[in-house]
Parts: C-alpha cells; sequence; structure tokens
C-alpha cells in the first residue's frame, strides 16, 4: 500500500467503482489455464470435502468426499483430482524451443509453454500446499498402498504452491491477488479478500454501486464462501445432515450449489485480467515459469525424490535470498513496465521524471590512455527528488547506460552519464539525452546481482542443524522412498478423525 | 448497587445480562479504543441481538464438524488422566511424569455447581502453591473468576497444570493442526490471548492467597495435533504482550463510569418486549422477532435503538469484522471515511478523517486546515502523478 493506491481507494469510494492502479497487465493469463476451486471439512486439517475443476468453463468437473473423515474416500479424491491436474500438467511437454545458455553459443532446450492454475484466493494456494504436504510421501505398495497417481498429484501440488511463493511466477494464481494488483476498491484489504465483493467492487452490476455489490456479496446464501472454508450455516443445516444420511446425490447438489457461483467468478477474474493489456516484461517473468516447469518435469522423469518436508538450513538461506532477489526485480519491471507503479516511486522521491534542461555531451575526464567520456545533463523535474548524491541512476529506456547523481540544484538534478555511448571519442548520436527530451532516472534495477555465498549442502554448520539427514540428493533408485520413509510411518498410519 | 451500575442497568433495560466467556474478553482487545463497544460491554449487552434488531445482523456460529472434531481432539488428549499429556509435558518442559497428579473439578455427568467448582479450584490451587516447586498437579476443568468492569466472569480453562519448573502453567487444547512446524498464525494468536485471558484470572486468584503474579507463567502451552496423523505436539507460547493489552482493557472497562457520564441520562438499549425474549435459537444471522409471538407486544421502534447507538462514540475499523458483532452496523456508519478503509490507508492519506476531504485536498479545491498543511501537499503531488501516469498510459 502507499498513499497512491489509497488515493485511488478514496476516488473508487467516491466513483462506487473500483479504480485502476495498473495501467497494464502484470500477470501471465494463459490460454488455457485450469481453474481450481476446492473445499475442505471445516475443523479437519486440511480434509478435502469437494472440488470443482477443469479447464473449460462450461464444463466444470465436480468432486466430492461422501464421508470426509474416511481415509480411502480422501484417497480416492485424490486419484480423481490427479487424473484432472496431473494429466493438465504434464500436457506442455509436447513443443520444446531453443534458449541461449550461459556462455555464448550454449544453446538450451525448455518447453514452449507451461500449465496455470487459477485459485479464487490464498486460501487456494494453502490448500495446494496442504493438500501435496499429505499425498507427495504416499506409498503405492506396501500397508496403506495409496494409487501412484496421489504421491505424483501431491508433487506436483507441491511444486505449484512453492512457485505460488515466488514474486511474480504466474504458474499458480490466486485470483482475488491478481486483481487486487490491478484494482483499488472503495473497501478495506480485509474485505477484499471476498472475490465476489471484491468482482462486485471491478464490475457492479447495472444499477448498484461496488458498495451495495459488495454487501450483496456478503450475504453467503446468494454467494456462498469461495473456500476452501465453508459457511458455517451451511454446516449445520446442509451438509451435517446429507453426510449423516450417506446421501451421496443430495451432497452432489448441495455442493455443486456451493461451488458453481465461485467457479464462475474465477473464470470472470480470468477474462477481465485478460482484457489488459499485457506489460512489456510479462513474457519474459513467464519464460522463468517455463524454466521452472522444465527443471521439474526433467526431476520427475530422472525419477528425483519429492521435496522435502522442510528445506533444509543452507536450502532456506539460498531461497530467501533468491526470492528477495526475484521480489526486487519484479518491483523494477513493473515499475519500468508501467507508469501508474512507476508513480509509487516518484511519489517516495526515488524516480523523478522530467525534461532535459542542458547537456554537455562531449564531457570527458582524464588524459591520454585514461580518458573517458562523462557527459553531464541536467534534468529538472516536478518531483520530489529524495535520493543522495553518489547514487547509480538508470532511464528505463537507457538500460546500458549509468547514471550518477551529482548534486541536485535549483536548476535540476545533475547527473553524470557513463557507458552506453559507443567506442568513439565523442558519443555516438543519440545516446546521450538531448536538451528538450522528456526522460525518467530511478534507482530500480531489475538486472543481475551476485548470488550470496552459502556453504554447500554437506558443509552445513551444526548451529544450523548439521547436514541434512536422511536426505540422498542423488536420485538413486527408491530415493525418494528412503528420503519419506519417517514421515510416511507417521502419516500413512493417519486416521484423520 | 452502586451510581455506575445503577447506570450500566439502566443502559441494559430489562433484557438479562450477557455474561462474558474468555472469547468475548479476547475480543476486547481488538478495538480497544472504541466507546461504544466498552459502554455495552459494561453493561452486559447481548450485541448480537442488538445487531440484528437494528437490521444489521452478522452471521454467527461455528460448524458443527469444527466442533465435534475439537471435542474429540480434546477428549482424546485427557484421556487416562491426561496420561498422553504428561508424556508431551515431560517431553516439552521436562517435568518428571511419575510426580505429577490428576484433578478432575467437573467429572462427567457430576454436574458441580460453578460456585462449588471455583471453591474446590480454589482449594487445590491454594494446596499446591503451598506444597513449594516440587511435584506437580493437573487441574482438569477447573473454574476461575476474573473481574470484568465490575462484574465477575467465570472462564473454564482447559488445563492448569500447576508447579511445572516451580511455576502455574496454563494448557490450551485447540484442534487446528500444526504441519512441519508451521500453524495458521492467526490462531496461534487467538488461542495465545484466550489463554493470556486465563493467566490474568489465575494470577487474581492467587493474589488473593498472597501470592505474586510471577507465580503464573507468561508463557501458555499451546496443546495442537501434529501433521496429518491426529498425534498431540506441545509449545510453549509467550503472552506478554497480549496480558499487557487486556490488562489495560480490563482497567478502561473498570474506570467506566467516567465515560457513561458524558452519555445522555436517559440512554438506554432497552429492546422493550423484544429485548426481554429469550434467544430465537441459535440461527445465526436470524432477525429477532419484532412482536413477541403470543402476547404481541411490540418492541421498541428501531429509530429510537439507532438513536441510542449513535449516541455513543464508536471507533470502527475493518478489524472489527472479526471481532464485534456490531461491525455490519458500524461499518455503514463510517461509510465516507478513511478509517473504513483501513488504518492502513487513513494514515496514508495523511490522517485526513473523510473520503470528501482527501479529495477536495487532493483536487486543491479545499483550503487545508493548518495541520492539515503536510497532508495536502502529499495528497496533491499524488493526484498530481495518478493523473499524469493514467494520461501517459493512453
Ligand atoms: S464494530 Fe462498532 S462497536 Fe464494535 S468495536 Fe467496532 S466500532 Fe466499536
Amino acid at each position: 500500500m502507499s498513499t497512491l493506491t489509497s488515493l485511488a481507494r478514496a476516488e473508487a469510494v467516491r466513483a462506487g467503482r473500483a479504480q485502476p492502479i495498473a495501467t497494464v497487465r502484470h500477470v501471465h493469463v494463459h490460454d488455457r489455464p485450469l481453474v481450481l476451486v476446492p473445499l475442505t471439512l471445516a475443523g479437519e486439517a486440511n480434509a478435502p470435502l469437494a472440488a470443482m475443476v477443469g479447464d473449460d468453463p462450461d464444463k466444470p468437473r465436480l468432486l466430492v468426499v461422501a464421508q470426509p473423515r474416511n481415509r480411502d474416500q480422501r484417497f480416492a479424491f485424490a486419484t480423481a483430482l490427479a487424473g484432472v491436474i496431473v494429466s493438465y500438467a504434464d500436457g506442455f511437454t509436447a513443443r520444446v524451443e531453443a534458449v541461449a545458455g550461459d556462455r555464448a553459443r550454449d544453446i538450451r532446450v525448455r518447453f514452449a509453454d507451461a500449465p496455470q492454475i487459477v485459485v479464487p484466493n490464498p486460501g487456494g494456494v494453502d490448500f495446494a500446499r496442504l493438500f501435496g504436504r499429505s499425498t507427495r510421501f504416499r506409498r503405492s505398495y506396501g500397508d496403506y498402498a495409496v494409487d501412484p497417481a496421489v504421491p505424483m498429484l501431491g508433487r506436483w501440488l507441491t511444486f505449484f504452491a512453492e512457485r505460488a511463493e515466488y514474486p511474480g511466477s504466474c504458474l499458480l494464481l490466486a485470483a482475488t491477488e491478481a486483481l487486487a494488483l490491478h484494482w483499488a476498491t472503495g473497501q478495506s484489504l480485509v474485505e477484499d479478500q471476498n472475490l465476489a465483493a471484491l468482482l462486485g467492487w471491478i464490475d457492479p452490476p447495472v444499477g448498484l454501486t461496488g458498495a451495495q455489490a459488495a454487501v450483496l456479496a456478503e450475504d453467503a446464501g446468494t454467494w456462498p464462501p469461495a473456500g476452501p472454508t465453508t459457511d458455517p450455516t451451511f454446516d449445520s443445516t446442509v451438509l451435517a445432515p446429507l453426510i449423516q444420511a450417506g446421501d451421496v446425490p443430495g451432497l452432489e447438489k448441495a455442493l455443486t450449489a456451493q461451488l458453481e457461483p465461485t467457479w464462475g467468478l474465477v473464470w470472470r477474474a480470468v477474462d477481465r485480467l485478460r482484457a489488459l493489456p499485457a506489460g512489456p516484461r510479462v513474457a519474459g517473468r513467464w519464460d522463468a515459469d517455463k524454466e521452472a516447469y522444465t527443471a521439474h518435469v526433467q526431476h520427475l522423469r530422472d525419477g528425483g525424490p519429492p521435496q522435502p518436508r522442510r528445506d533444509s538450513a543452507t536450502a532456506a538461506a539460498q531461497r530467501l535470498n533468491r526470492l528477495e532477489r526475484a521480489q526486487a526485480s519484479y518491483a523494477a519491471q513493473r515499475a519500468f513496465d508501467d507508469p501508474l507503479v512507476l508513480a509509487e516511486y516518484r511519489l517516495a522521491g526515488e524516480a523523478f521524471v522530467g525534461t532535459v534542461t542542458a547537456a554537455e555531451p562531449e564531457r570527458v575526464e582524464g588524459a591520454g590512455r585514461s580518458r573517458k567520456l562523462r557527459p553531464h545533463i541536467v534534468v529538472s523535474t516536478a518531483d520530489p527528488v529524495r535520493l543522495a548524491p553518489g547514487t547509480a541512476l538508470v532511464a528505463p529506456t537507457r538500460s546500458g547506460q549509468k547514471a550518477t547523481l551529482i548534486a541536485i540544484t535549483g536548476d535540476g538534478v545533475l547527473l553524470e552519464l557513463s557507458g552506453g555511448m559507443g567506442r568513439a571519442a565523442t558519443p555516438a548520436p543519440g545516446t546521450v539525452p538531448e536538451v528538450g527530451e522528456r526522460i525518467c532516472y530511478s534507482s530500480l534495477t531489475d538486472g543481475y546481482q551476485p548470488v550470496a555465498d552459502f556453504p554447500r549442502r554437506e558443509d552445513t554448520p551444526w548451529t544450523h542443524g548439521g547436514p541434512p539427514a536422511g536426505y540422498d540428493p542423488a536420485p538413486v533408485g527408491d530415493a525418494a522412498d528412503a528420503a519419506a520413509t519417517d514421515t510416511v510411518a507417521a502419516d500413512a498410519a493417519e486416521e484423520w478423525s | 448497587m452502586s451510581d455506575v451500575e445503577a447506570r450500566l442497568a439502566r443502559i441494559r433495560g430489562t433484557a438479562p445480562v450477557r455474561e462474558h466467556t474468555a472469547r468475548t474478553i479476547a475480543a476486547l482487545t481488538t478495538n480497544p479504543g472504541c466507546d461504544r463497544r466498552a459502554v455495552l460491554d459494561a453493561a452486559g449487552i447481548d450485541k448480537q441481538k442488538l445487531a440484528g434488531y437494528v437490521e444489521f445482523p452478522v452471521p454467527s456460529g461455528q460448524s458443527p464438524f469444527a466442533i465435534s472434531r475439537g471435542n474429540a481432539f480434546e477428549a482424546q488428549v485427557k484421556a487416562d488422566g491426561c496420561a498422553g499429556l504428561l508424556r508431551l509435558l515431560g517431553e516439552r518442559l521436562g517435568l518428571p511424569v511419575p510426580e505429577v497428579s490428576y484433578a478432575d473439578l467437573a467429572p462427567a455427568g457430576t454436574g458441580a455447581s460453578l460456585d462449588a467448582r471455583h471453591a474446590r479450584t480454589r482449594e487445590l490451587l491454594a494446596e499446591a502453591a503451598a506444597a513449594g516447586p516440587d511435584g506437580g498437579v493437573l487441574l482438569d476443568h477447573p473454574l476461575l473468576r476474573l473481574d470484568v468492569g465490575g462484574r465477575a466472569a467465570y472462564l473454564e480453562p482447559d488445563l492448569i497444570a500447576v508447579r511445572l519448573r516451580g511455576r502455574f502453567h496454563v494448557v490450551e487444547i485447540k484442534s487446528f493442526a500444526v504441519i512441519d512446524g508451521q500453524a495458521d498464525g492467526r490462531k496461534v494468536a487467538a488461542a495465545a490471548t484466550q489463554a493470556a485471558v486465563y493467566v490474568l484470572a489465575l494470577r487474581g486468584l492467587l493474589a488473593e492467597l498472597g501470592y505474586g503474579p510471577e507465580t503464573v507463567a507468561d508463557e501458555v502451552v499451546l496443546i495442537c495435533p501434529e501433521n496429518f496423523a491426529n498425534q498431540p505436539t506441545a509449545a510453549l507460547v509467550d503472552v506478554r504482550r497480549q496480558l499487557t493489552v487486556l490488562t489495560r482493557q480490563l482497567s478502561r472497562l473498570a474506570r467506566i463510569g467516567d465515560l457513561i457520564a458524558t452519555l445522555p441520562a436517559d440512554l438506554t438499549f432497552d429492546l422493550g418486549a423484544a429485548g426481554a425474549q429469550p434467544e430465537p435459537g441459535c440461527g445465526g444471522g436470524e432477525h429477532p422477532p419484532r412482536f413477541s409471538d403470543d402476547s404481541a407486544v411490540p418492541g421498541r421502534p428501531v429509530v429510537e435503538v439507532v438513536g441510542a447507538l449513535h449516541a455513543t462514540r464508536a471507533r470502527y475499523a475493518p478489524e472489527c469484522l472479526d471481532a464485534c458483532e456490531l461491525a455490519y452496523f458500524c461499518r455503514d456508519e463510517a461509510r465516507g471515511q478513511t478509517a473504513a478503509l483501513g488504518r492502513s490507508v487513513h494514515d496514508e492519506l495523511g490522517g485526513v478523517p473523510d473520503v470528501a476531504g482527501v479529495l477536495d485536498l487532493a483536487a486543491g479545491t479545499r483550503v487545508p486546515d493548518p495541520d492539515q498543511a503536510e497532508a495536502a501537499e502529499l495528497l496533491r503531488l499524488a493526484a498530481r502523478l495518478r493523473a499524469e501516469s493514467l494520461a501517459s498510459a493512453l
């Protein structure tokens, strides 16, 4: 949040409908996403009750657990869900594309597309993570054997849920979050968690204000909660008697009625997002998703083990470092793609837009061999610049050139440029901003930052838990099962009731 | 009856007193600055019913599945005189298990009265406190009392473990799962606040017996099922912050006299005949009957009750939605205020209280008060950047 988005909320109150806080779309929207609306049984640890799932808005597939505390029925649900999710997730391996590798002339190959799952809200992402956790260590033989599709589902769901934590990744999207990235409503963030209310503000029905539509959306009778938690009144008046009676057709009918409104809302959210023009850097982030997808498929094909229950200390630190760098670069990319996001940084004084009022393009420093081109320009701006002298800045339109802030004077911001001017004694034409040019500078970068050095896994200091035990990173034989033995022993025997 | 009590009785009217529970006391911490709720809570008014009466009912009730699951887990933990729990406490807190005895203050079917249970709890705690640091006792179904705005509220912690490492510990059993060491943060926070209520009550009782607050640990033991296997695990949760907030709010309620002195002398939330009716079942969200069925005596006009509500100062924030039964009423009343959009939004808009004011200052069509000069400048700049960016994207 910032003053800018808060101002947009105030505007939304007056206008009676949500206001844009982005001018382009910052998420990738798949041509054929898979929508998943899960429901769980209240009080239990992520016990599935039902799900509506599918890649065609007109053909939802309904899965129901008639006795949610029954272990066999729960795994029958997991097997059926695997039938939909695993085959969808597996279905993007037919086409590959070649990309440049790390070194010159290296060519790598990755899948040309990747899957995208859309759930209603962050609770749906949690469902994927927890259901992945409770299924990926299962075994298809021995005591408590399950269908081989079950652990495979667990590994896919875990993959999606882990990617969902990665800033800018779009393999698993929560509809409320994707919408909230683009619109500010006239209600609070707490109320924005309700998908029906959020869409009520974004797309109020004819004759209603956003506020009125949102109040109607809070009626659980008309708009059942988008899950995974169900409405307690529905639980006591409808669900409990049907489960008690073992009335399967009745359950299917009742749960369809609970799920269908949300199913429609998620597809509406997808359409609403798709209608926005994509930001220029969205495709690059989707490429990163394709890389992650390719690596995961490769890992499965190589017989690699399931994701560990918890990261080792080193892996956790590496992951945190990766996420932080991804966060910074994601923020910068969105600002470069979208003047409305950039405006946040301008308001904070970390970026400014202005006009070049003076330029000294052929200015040099040093002499002889150490003679360097160091042009000076002055940018006059009405923005409140809060950057210290010496700060390195970049213009999104001239990303190969560094501008060092020398001073802020009454005339504007004095910048010294280096790089991106060609090899001649004077700058190549057009490489130095000219007087009269409108330009933006900021301290944001989405470029490469060196990875921090971490001890290798086997060198993990004992203060951080020592080397990970019982976990063989090499994909040998039944490593997957070896890794999971202790978990399986505890979890396989569970009763869940 | 003191003047304050008489005033509160008048404010409540003919309706029966709504007794506090650990949950309602815990809810006091969510919006401590609200006068409206302070008055209603001090007077023991049923806010759920009041909200329904003024036609802003809030959904209520817990899923029967959650309730039965919670009961089943508690029974499992307490089975065999808490044998499994003692083992867990031994592992977690280093208590030698064989030295612990167990006492159930309300064994199923005995129907012990509240006063009897409270007296027995006090007796056993006095014994245990006098017994010195060795040996322990687990008290099951204890009954504590806490003074809330001058009235005693009865509280039933799940368990009190006595003399673990020389201190009394409150044990709270919750049925939400801890998975790979992670639990839902909001549920943990709610459990911590509720347990803090018990810590306060326990300290109160021991103070009467002449023991200082340090006798009760400010860490509580939280018991939850682990992973998906339904086996209990234990964790210590520090509740010092919750204790501070609770203490502050309780002392505020104790000084409720100052607050009611500022209210109109004839203020009452009496609902008339409708208010004296017993609760219409447990169906949440239903409108209570405006007329009592058999006698057809009209209730008090709704506008009057709304008027009484408006006479008390509210402090609505979106957090109320999870914590107070009047949330929909107060939200409606707060439309057009920046605080209704969230405290952070209110702050980011320079603390300007109303949306119209924000937009006028941003548009430069309102002359700012001297203390709004800085906010006005920020808002004008934000409006300019927003307009410019939206235009440049076209
Ligand atoms: S909902 Fe209203 S009465 Fe309740 S705490 Fe919030 S402002 Fe106060």
